[in-house]
């Protein structure tokens, strides 16, 4: 078995209640942090080599030192709990079934960073989680975890749960900095970074849940230990959420490094492809990185096999690799249309799109109505190359990332699956498939 | 004082000034056109994208190029930093892609559109843009709307610059005005439909680079290039009272904020200036305005342009071919 960091003990009774987390070694982290100087912290998370768990996969250690330390001034830790990656329900699962795993983690980051007061950024649909963590943190607070001199150290520490409207753009840092101040959702322009002023002016570190929640293992078993998992720099535990035609869908914990094989096809994980089918492509971290065929997905370039890691999958760049980006692992099999499910993401990114600036507004909403067309039987071979032609004026030219995520699976849907967007054009009068509208529409057939 | 080098010419300027300001400071057909950024207005910029250039070089200190185009409005400079616009076949295409997002939605009612002629976008469209459009889908609508009883919302011609948004932050005692929605659907609005009533909301329209704000006192009363601008002013107790008035004949058609050569107003009016003194009696007439070669009413206007124009072409010859399905990311 696997090691195991983040979920657990999710077996266990009460495990969700600060008796059973405590019960189960919970809390063991914190009491060892308070004895530590905050500076003795930042370097254990240093040393863990553990990097972001959100997507871009930065060094968690090195954000925390960029914080700008001026004195008088507040500082704020955010734990970006906005998850809305279509493909990714890692975090919702950790805060439903653990709640306490991530109040200790942030407790800790919070100590380490200076800060006495932090937010929980929770997305609007996850009122369930919202509730449970407004319980776990009560609980904290009736502990001494949490408030006035906690652990008789002398330091304090606020914890709020903040509920979001239910916006993707919210989960861009700056954007849910802006949205937690109580403003609308828009990304901020960059520099100045959140690190010298974040919420409210001042300096800032926003987190991932799944980033914050693994400070505890890191403390509990120094940071010198944890980077023995995994492989190379990429250290430590990931949770995958693994969803698609595989036979066992659901939220698994791996250790970094594991094969690509070994995680869709093993019983422990994946379970293979539903119904015997044979593997197409994978999108393996979330509807924003690049989609691949499964050949190149389970041999990099070179013919070695594919790691589930931050390096090997971006092993051969954009035309040949994808990123593990936040661990959204959606498998599709021979039968699904790589087209109609393009067509989907990127509707989602033109209603999720803020605004703001003008690639990202306009092209998004461009872009869909073309890969419509498709699906109409309307599309033409000028289509392909015009979509081509608009992601690219997307890419890397907006604010924030969503104009990048928006484009990437565009991009990498014609480079590897051309022929059937000609498909489409050649047969697309009777490959028209209405259900599919009222599926995704969730409407009802007339 | 930091260096700064665009497209080969070199400038100091003082610290924290923004690669657009410095371009201005050398002036000529390095500057990057701006449609959201406004000198005026804090935290405007950024939005547009019209304004990106290249930075091929960050700073002495630190020489590594920016991976990707930078908003130049919002980019300070750094000492030694090297920058690319026009000599960048990269930034002359993402900029016509920007022109085409822009004009995507853009319902290109010019002949009914007040703001005809003096029109940033026509300008933007004029100097950068393509042709013609790849959009063939329907565009996007919006009812008109009065904000106010002397301003007019257009929303379906606005590009979302957000500059009304920061006037009505930033001049407004208190904010009435903002941005509902998201997406290509967001619109500029009025918090439930509420009226803008204060002294200086009249500058939204002078701010708004397209003719989605417009003056209900002026709406076609005349085309801009039939009426004459002359530099004005009186004592005004709520603002400067330097304004521009716009004679037609002997009537005044309208009152604006008397704009630099980057079409920013120098100084913000009141209202009451902006649309109560409408008599010549009103005013001291100082001198004609000077018109700059962003006005249609300049001779020759377009004739210049024809041959930036021509020159935008020989650079875009130079490009290499595009590839379809380009393996190099």
């Amino acid at each position: 078995m696997a090691k195991q960091l983040l979920i657990n003990d999710l077996d266990k009774e009460g495990i969700a209640t600060l008796a059973g987390y405590k019960a189960h070694g919970g809390y063991a982290a914190l009491e060892k942090a308070v004895k530590m100087k905050p500076e003795e912290v930042v370097s254990e998370v240093q040393k863990s080599g553990l990097r972001g768990r959100g997507g871009a996969g930065f060094p968690t250690g090195m954000k925390w030192s960029f914080i700008a330390k001026p004195p008088g001034v507040p500082r704020y830790l955010v734990c970006n709990a906005d998850e809305s990656e279509p493909g990714t329900f890692k975090d919702r699962y950790l805060m439903q079934r653990k709640p306490h795993i991530l109040i200790e983690g942030m407790i800790i980051s919070s100590f380490a960073l200076g800060a006495n007061t932090s937010y929980i950024y929770i997305r609007g649909e996850m009122m369930y989680q919202f509730h449970i963590l407004e319980k776990a943190i009560q609980e904290a607070y009736d502990a001494g975890y949490l408030g006035k001199n906690i652990l008789g150290t002398g330091y304090d520490l606020d914890l709020y749960v903040h509920p979001g409207a239910g916006a993707y753009i919210c989960g861009e840092e700056t954007g849910l900095i802006e949205s937690l101040e109580g403003k609308r959702g828009n990304p901020r322009i960059k520099p100045p970074f959140p690190a010298v002023k974040g919420v409210w002016q001042c300096p800032t570190v926003v987190n991932n849940v799944e980033t914050l929640a693994a400070v505890v293992p890191i403390i509990n078993m120094t940071g010198d230990e944890y980077a023995k998992i995994g492989i190379g720099r990429s250290t430590g535990t990931k949770l995958i959420s693994a969803s698609g035609h595989i036979n066992k869908p659901g939220v698994y914990e791996i250790e970094l490094g594991l094969p690509v094989e070994e995680f869709l096809y093993s019983d422990q994980y994946c379970g293979g492809i539903r119904n015997g089918k044979k593997l197409k492509a994978v999108v393996a971290g979330g509807s924003s990185v690049p989609i691949l065929p499964g050949e190149k997905l389970l041999k990099t370039p070179k013919g070695e096999p594919r790691l589930m890691s931050y390096e090997s999958l971006s092993e051969g760049g954009f035309g040949e690799g994808t990123m593990l980006g936040s661990g959204g692992f959606i498998v599709m099999d021979e039968d699904t249309s790589v087209v109609k499910n393009l067509w989907n993401f990127t509707r989602f990114y033109h209603h999720e799109s803020c605004g703001q600036c003008s690639p990202c507004r306009e092209g998004t909403g461009w872009m869909e109505k073309i890969l419509h067309k498709f699906l109409d039987g309307h599309g033409t071979m000028a289509d392909i190359d015009l979509l081509w032609d608009i992601q690219s004026k997307i890419d890397g030219r907006t604010i924030c990332p969503l104009g990048d995520a928006a484009s990437w699976p565009v991009a990498s849907a014609i480079r590897h699956f051309r022929s059937e967007f000609e498909e489409y054009v050649k047969n697309g009068e009777n490959m028209r498939d209405i259900q599919h509208y009222y599926r995704v529409n969730n409407l009802q057939p007339a | 004082m930091p260096k700064v080098t665009i497209d080969g010419i070199s400038i100091e300027v003082p610290e924290g000034t923004s690669i657009l300001n410095a371009a201005r400071m050398i002036g000529g057909e390095i500057v990057p056109p701006a449609m959201c950024y406004y000198t005026k207005l804090e935290t405007s910029g950024g939005y547009c994208r019209t304004c990106m250039v290249k930075v091929v070089k960050g700073s002495e200190k630190d020489p590594r190029p920016m991976p990707k185009l930078v908003a130049s409005c919002r980019q300070p400079v750094m000492d030694g930093m090297e920058v690319q616009n026009i000599t960048s076949p990269e930034v002359v295409e993402a900029r016509a892609g920007v022109v085409e997002f822009l004009l995507m939605n853009h319902p290109l009612d010019c002949p009914i559109c007040d703001q005809a002629g003096e029109c940033n976008l026509q300008d933007l469209g004029y100097e950068h843009g393509k042709d013609g459009t790849r959009y063939e889908f329907g565009r996007r609508e919006f009812e008109k709307k009065d904000i106010g009883d002397k301003i007019q919302l257009h929303m379906t011609r606005c590009i979302l610059c957000y500059r009304c948004v920061k006037v009505a932050d930033q001049l407004c005692p208190s904010r009435v005005h903002g941005v509902m929605n998201r997406g290509d659907v967001a619109e500029i609005s009025t918090y439930i439909e509420k009226a803008i009533d204060n002294e200086m909301s009249g500058n939204m329209i002078d701010v708004c680079p397209v003719g989605a704000l417009t003056d209900k006192t002026f709406r076609f009363k005349s085309r801009v290039w039939f009426t004459k601008p002359v530099e004005a002013h009186r004592n005004c107790t709520k603002c400067s009272g330097n304004v521009r008035l716009w004679f037609k004949g002997e009537d005044v058609l309208r009152v604006t904020g008397r704009k630099d050569q980057w079409g920013e107003v120098k100084e913000f009016i009141c209202n009451e200036c902006r649309y109560d003194k409408k008599n010549v009696s009103d005013w001291v007439i100082e001198q004609p305005t000077h018109v700059d070669r962003h006005s249609v009413i300049s001779q020759n206007h377009y004739e210049n342009l024809k041959q930036m124009k021509l020159d935008t072409q020989r650079l875009k010859a130079k490009l290499p071919e595009k590839k379809t399905n380009g393996n190099t990311k």
